[in-house]
C-alpha cells in the first residue's frame, strides 16, 4: 500500500507577536515547524503502515527550499520517502494553484492508495487544499476524520467529525482524507530516526519535472489575490475589577442582563 | 510577476526582514535585498513597509474565466440537516440579500435535499428572489461527491457572480471541491463581506494566523467569487410573509448522481444539549477550575444561562471534558454574543478561537492573565467562589 502524506512548513505561532509601532506580525526568530495538523496525518500514516504491514509512507510538501526541514522531520518520525515541490514558478500560489500543483506532484509518485492531509494549516487556516487536491485527482474524499476504523487494500472506513457528533463513512481506495487532532497522539522522533533523517535523500520536483501547465501555477493560476492585510483591533483591555464576591457577582449579573442575551 | 525594492525609498530599517516568514530578506549596505529563491510573494514585507512603500509586488494574472460579464447574481448554498434549514443559512440569506441589493442583482438560493418543497418556498419569504431546489432521495444527506457535482452544475447553468456558504463542517468540506472544479476563487471562513460596486468585486475579509492577521481577498478575473462565511457573524434574515419570488425544482435522477462514499452511521454526541458553534452564550472552563469535578461549576452556570459549555485545550487534554467542547485553534472557532471564560489564562491558541465573540467576560484570580487583554469585563477573583455565587444569583432572579 502506498500512502502519501501532504505536509506544510509553517511558523510556530505560539510566539507570534505584534509590533505595536507598525502593527505587523513579528516573525523573526520564530522557528519553522511542521504544521501541527500534519503531524497527526504523518502519525496516522505510520499507524496504518504498522497495521497493514506492507506499506510505504511518502511525504510531500510544496514550499521554499528550506521546507526540506519539514520533510526531514517526517523522515525522522518514520516516513520512508520525501518529496519537495519547489520552484520560483510556484510563488504566489493561492489554494487553487496549490491544490493543482500538489496534485501534479502526487501524480508523479506513481500508484497511490491513500492520501492523508491535516485538516488545515495553522498559518492560512483555509482547509481548502486537502479537498482541492482530491478534486484535482478525481478521488473520493472525507474531511475531518477523527478515527480510521478499518482499512484494506480497496477501502477505508472512518469517523468524520461534524459539529454535533460524527458520521461513520466508508470510501473506496484510492482516496483522500483530512484528519483532526482527535485522531491520535503523534510519536516523538527516535534517535535512530533522526540519524536516518540526516542522511535522507529528498527528491526535488519542479514545474518542469511535473510538466505543470504554466497557466495553472503560481500567481497566474491563482484566482484569488490578497487585496490588503492588517492586524485586527484588539477588543477589550476593557474594565478590570476586583473586590469581594457579592460585589463582583452583582457587577457580572447586571452586565449580562444589560446585554439582553438570555432567552 | 515579481517583487521589487525601490532603493531610493528603502532606508534599511529592517522591518521587512522581521516581517518575512521565510527569512528571504537581508539588509546589505543599508538596503533590503530579497532572495528570490526563498521569497513566496506573501506580501508580508509590503505590509511592513507601508510607511516607506519601498517594496512592490507586481501581479500577473491568467486570462481567467471567459465571458466574465455573463456571471450575475448572488447565490447562497442552503445547508440542511434532516430537512431542517441550518441557522447559518439564514445568515447567508441576510448577508446575500444585502450584497445583491448593492449590486442591484438577484439573490438566488440553492437547496439540495429530498421532499423539501415547503422549505424551498419558505426561502423566498426569507429574501431569495429565486430558489433553485434540487430534489432527490440521494441528496437528503450531505455527501461530498453529490453536493460538489450538483453545485458545480448549478454554477455552469446559473452562472452566479458570487456564491456564499456557511463555513461549517459541510461547507468547508465540499465548497473547495466546487471551486477546484469550476476554477473559481474561494476565500475561507470570512468574517466580513463588502462589495466594490464599480468593479463588481466581492471583498472577503478573513482571519489568518489564528486571528492575529486579517486579510482581505479578492478574485478579479475568475468567476464565481466564492466565500465560506463564519457562523454567527452575519445578521440572519427575517421572514416577510409578503415577499415573492420564483422556485425552480429540479428532480434529479438518482442514476445521474455518482456517490463513492457511503454513510454507515450518523451519531450525535455533544454532551450538553447546546452545540458550541450555534450558541449565543458560551461558558468555558480552563485549568483554573482546579480539578475535573469542578467543571460542574461551569456547567451549572451554563445551564442557568441557557448557554453551551466550552473548554480550553488544557482541560480537554486532561480528559475533563470531551474534545467537542474545545474552543481554540485546534478546537472550534466560536463567536457567540457572550463568552464567559472561567479560569482560563488565555493562550494565543485559545484566544484565536473566541476573540471575535461580541462580549467577553473573564474571571481569573491572576490579575496579569492574558485573557484580560481581550476581555470587555475582567473579574479578578476566585472562580470557585464567584461562579457558584453567580449561578445562585441568576437562579434566584430568573426563578429557575
Amino acid at each position: 500500500m502506498n500512502i502519501v502524506v501532504c505536509i506544510k512548513q509553517v511558523p510556530g505561532t505560539t510566539q507570534v507577536k505584534i509590533n505595536p509601532e507598525t502593527g505587523t506580525l513579528i516573525r523573526d526568530g520564530v522557528e519553522a515547524v511542521v504544521n501541527p495538523f500534519d503531524e497527526y496525518a504523518i502519525e496516522e500514516a505510520l499507524r496504518i503502515k504498522e497495521r497493514v504491514g506492507n506499506a510505504v509512507v511518502k511525504v510531500i510538501t510544496m514550499g521554499p527550499p528550506q521546507a526540506e526541514e519539514a520533510l526531514k522531520s517526517a523522515i525522522a518520525l518514520g516516513a520512508d520517502e520525501a518529496y519537495l515541490i519547489s520552484d520560483r514558478a510556484f510563488a504566489g500560489s493561492d489554494t487553487w494553484a496549490t491544490s493543482y500543483t500538489v496534485a501534479r506532484g502526487i501524480q508523479s509518485l506513481g500508484t497511490v492508495d491513500l492520501i492523508i492531509c491535516g485538516k488545515q494549516a495553522i498559518d492560512g487556516d483555509t482547509a481548502q487544499v486537502g479537498p482541492g487536491v482530491a478534486e484535482m485527482l478525481g478521488l473520493p474524499f472525507v474531511a475531518w476524520v477523527r478515527k480510521v476504523e478499518e482499512i484494506s487494500d480497496t477501502s477505508i472506513r472512518v469517523e468524520r467529525m461534524m459539529e454535533d457528533g460524527y458520521e461513520v463513512v466508508s470510501m473506496p481506495l484510492p482516496g483522500l482524507i483530512t484528519v483532526v487532532k482527535e485522531i491520535n497522539v503523534p510519536r516523538m522522533a527516535s534517535l535512530k530516526g533522526k540519524m536516518r533523517a540526516k542522511k535522507a535523500v529528498i527528491t526535488k520536483l519542479t514545474a518542469e519535472s511535473l510538466a505543470a501547465d504554466p497557466a495553472k501555477i503560481g500567481q497566474k493560476g491563482s484566482p484569488t489575490q490578497v487585496f490588503r492585510s492588517f492586524v485586527p483591533e484588539r477588543k477589550g483591555g476593557g474594565e478590570k475589577i476586583s473586590g469581594d464576591v457579592p460585589e463582583l457577582v452583582s457587577k457580572i449579573k447586571s452586565t449580562i442582563l444589560d446585554l439582553n442575551v438570555i432567552r | 510577476m515579481g517583487i521589487h525594492v525601490e532603493l531610493e525609498k528603502c532606508i534599511g530599517c529592517s522591518l521587512c526582514v522581521r516581517a518575512c516568514g521565510v527569512n528571504a530578506i537581508e539588509i546589505v549596505n543599508k538596503k533590503a535585498v530579497i532572495d528570490l529563491e526563498k521569497c513566496t510573494l506573501c506580501a508580508a514585507c509590503v505590509e511592513a513597509c507601508k510607511k516607506y512603500q519601498a517594496i512592490t509586488i507586481t501581479k500577473e494574472s491568467s486570462g481567467g474565466t471567459k465571458n466574465i460579464a455573463d456571471y450575475k447574481n448572488v447565490a447562497i448554498f442552503v445547508e440542511q440537516h434532516n430537512g431542517i434549514v441550518a441557522g447559518v443559512s439564514y445568515e447567508m440569506l441576510g448577508e446575500g440579500r444585502k450584497l445583491a441589493d448593492q449590486l442591484k442583482e438577484k439573490l438566488v438560493a440553492v437547496l439540495l435535499g429530498h421532499d423539501m418543497q415547503k422549505q424551498a418556498d419558505e426561502l423566498v419569504k426569507f429574501g431569495a428572489d429565486r430558489v433553485v431546489y434540487y430534489n432527490s432521495e440521494k441528496l437528503a444527506n450531505f455527501q461530498d461527491d453529490s453536493y460538489a457535482q450538483i453545485v458545480s452544475e448549478f454554477v455552469d447553468t446559473e452562472k452566479p457572480a458570487i456564491i456564499l456558504a456557511g463555513a461549517s463542517a459541510i461547507g468547508r468540506s465540499f465548497i473547495p471541491k466546487v471551486a477546484a472544479r469550476v476554477w473559481g476563487g474561494l476565500t475561507a471562513d470570512c468574517t466580513k463581506l463588502e462589495i466594490d460596486v464599480e468593479k463588481h468585486l466581492l471583498l472577503g475579509t478573513r482571519p489568518a494566523f489564528g486571528g492575529n492577521l486579517m486579510a482581505t481577498i479578492i478574485c478579479p478575473h475568475h468567476r464565481p467569487q466564492i466565500a465560506t462565511v463564519r457562523h454567527k457573524v452575519m445578521k440572519a434574515a427575517t421572514r416577510d410573509e409578503h415577499r415573492t419570488g420564483e422556485v425552480v425544482v429540479h428532480n434529479v435522477e438518482t442514476e445521474k448522481l455518482t456517490i463513492r462514499t457511503t454513510i454507515v452511521d450518523i451519531v450525535k454526541e455533544v454532551e450538553s444539549t447546546v452545540n458550541i458553534t450555534e450558541a449565543d452564550i458560551i461558558v468555558s472552563g480552563g485549568r483554573g477550575m482546579g480539578k475535573p469535578e469542578n467543571m460542574s461549576i461551569v456547567k451549572d452556570l451554563a445551564e442557568v444561562l441557557g448557554a453551551a459549555v466550552g473548554a480550553s485545550r488544557a482541560v480537554v487534554d486532561a480528559g475533563w471534558i470531551p474534545y467537542s467542547h474545545q474552543v481554540g485553534q485546534t478546537g472550534k472557532t466560536v463567536c457567540p454574543k457572550l463568552y464567559v471564560a472561567c479560569g482560563i489564562s488565555g493562550s494565543v491558541q485559545h484566544m484565536a478561537g473566541m476573540q471575535s465573540s461580541d462580549y467577553i467576560i473573564a474571571i481569573n484570580k491572576d490579575p496579569n492573565a492574558d485573557i484580560f487583554q481581550i476581555a470587555n469585563l475582567g473579574i479578578v477573583g476566585d472562580v470557585m467562589e464567584v461562579v457558584p455565587a453567580l449561578t445562585k444569583a441568576f437562579k434566584e432572579s430568573l426563578g429557575k
